[in-house]
């Protein structure tokens, strides 16, 4: 039983098979109504928690806490890969508006193409003008580049103002450190500080 | 440690780990290569940006037990940035890519030829001169013929009576005369069929004065036979935009 259980642990992402038996052996020696309470949050957040119908982030709910929040700013919306990419943008309490999850990015080497991704859904968000800013905030890799770029000719013809993140140097980081991919981006994008 | 050091093409990354990433390599000396780039996927990575599918490198390895380890990685063209700011060169691109992983079977196996057919198809398809779809084709039929599968578009495949000839098989090796044509083969235009054979040798005069009319076929030409010899079908195939 003791082995079935570690075996379970082995096969969450980032745990290997010693991680997994000192997991195992930690849960056999903590208190029974804490692992209790560990197995009742696990069982709740498998049947409570899905998608949200408007944006595709997690919810409770039919809609997600963002959607349904009545303060936030209907005209801008930002367009992620996946849900934590949501919760890294949160952090920030730069951003007002809402969001829309594409579920991954597109990679025809893994067979993800634009019919994998929830496109569809967000042109029929987009659909009755309320947005006016679409921010496009895949990752700044390969795979997130060329869905921002395949994004950008599915949107400009819908006349919406469509802005992709910046990309440049990491703060806290030396310049003489930065690859010259990077350190080109921060050239591109750079900005005025006249304003 | 012990340490090589090769110029490589970045073929694919997988998630690894919390910010690590195993990157398949196809070396100029070492052939294919599965190295794991350690923190790569930290904002703050020295080389992470370098490590991208498309990336033409000057990478060191440091041996390892199963997989070596990327220890320093220098860019020699940054083929990435071109290739994925136009959506068809990316899907193009990405079929290049999954075809050499897929040619260069055996790991460490030197691949010299396959390896300078990929650097040269990447910098014209991020060159962006030439029409990525053809740059494509021309990629995929040469790269067969570099692996031993190089079709017959001239001559018959089977008894190689001179051509012209109308019927193809993939099964075959390419066009067959009368005489030797099997049940099932596929009858291509003739232009489609000087298209190909000006795709195979890399003649871009020729292949640029068909009438483009003749691509699409041309391109179902070369998936047939490419799939048939790989006995498998490109994932990423399906998805390039035409």
């Amino acid at each position: 039983m003791v082995q079935d259980l570690i075996d379970e642990l082995g096969r969450l992402p980032g745990v290997g098979p010693k991680s997994a038996q000192r997991i195992a052996f930690h849960l056999l020696s903590t208190d029974p109504t804490d692992v209790r309470r560990l197995a009742g949050v696990l069982m709740e957040v498998k049947d409570r928690v899905r998608f949200c119908v408007t944006c595709g982030n997690v919810a409770e709910e039919e809609q997600c806490r963002i959607c349904r929040d009545p303060r936030r700013d209907l005209t801008v919306l930002c367009v992620v890969e996946e849900s934590k990419d949501v919760i890294a943008i949160e952090r920030t309490r730069e951003f007002r508006g809402r969001y829309h999850v594409l579920g991954g990015a597109i990679s025809p080497i893994e067979g993800i193409g634009p019919d994998e991704l929830r496109i569809r859904e967000l042109m029929q968000r987009l659909a009755d003008d309320t947005v006016t800013e679409v921010i496009l905030a895949t990752d700044p890799n390969l795979e997130g580049e060329a869905t921002a770029t395949y994004l950008t000719r599915m949107l400009r013809p819908l006349g919406l103002r469509v802005t992709r993140l910046a990309s440049g140097l990491p703060v806290g980081g030396d310049l003489e450190y930065a690859d010259e991919v990077t350190l080109g981006r921060a050239f591109e994008g750079r900005r005025s500080v006249d304003d | 440690m012990n340490l090589y050091r090769d110029e490589a093409v970045v073929l694919r990354t997988q998630k690894l780990g919390e910010a690590d990433r195993i990157i398949t390599f196809l070396t100029r000396n070492t052939g294919r290569v599965r190295a794991v780039g350690k923190g790569v996927r930290r904002t703050k990575s020295k080389f992470g940006a370098r490590l991208e599918p498309f990336m033409h490198v000057d990478v060191q390895f440091a041996r390892g037990r199963t997989l070596d380890i990327v220890t320093q990685a220098e860019t020699l063209s940054p083929f990435g940035e071109a290739i994925s700011g136009d959506y068809a060169r990316y899907t193009a691109g990405t079929a290049m890519l999954e075809t050499a992983e897929r040619l260069v079977v055996e790991e460490l196996e030197p691949a010299l030829q396959q390896y300078l057919l990929l650097v040269g198809a990447l910098r014209v398809l991020a060159g962006g001169e030439r029409d990525g779809s053809l740059v494509l084709d021309s990629f995929l039929l040469r790269s067969l013929a570099v692996a031993g599968y190089a079709p017959t578009f001239g001559g018959c495949a089977r008894c190689g009576a001179p051509g012209p000839h109308r019927s193809f098989s993939a099964g075959a090796g390419g066009m067959l005369c009368g005489s030797c044509r099997v049940p099932g083969a596929a009858t291509p235009a003739a232009e489609t069929v000087v298209l190909l054979g000006a795709l195979l040798a890399g003649d871009w005069p020729t292949a640029e004065a068909v009438d483009p009319r003749f691509r699409k076929a041309a391109s179902g030409v070369v998936a047939a036979y490419l799939q048939w010899h790989l006995e498998r079908s490109l994932r990423s195939l399906v998805h390039v935009e035409r």
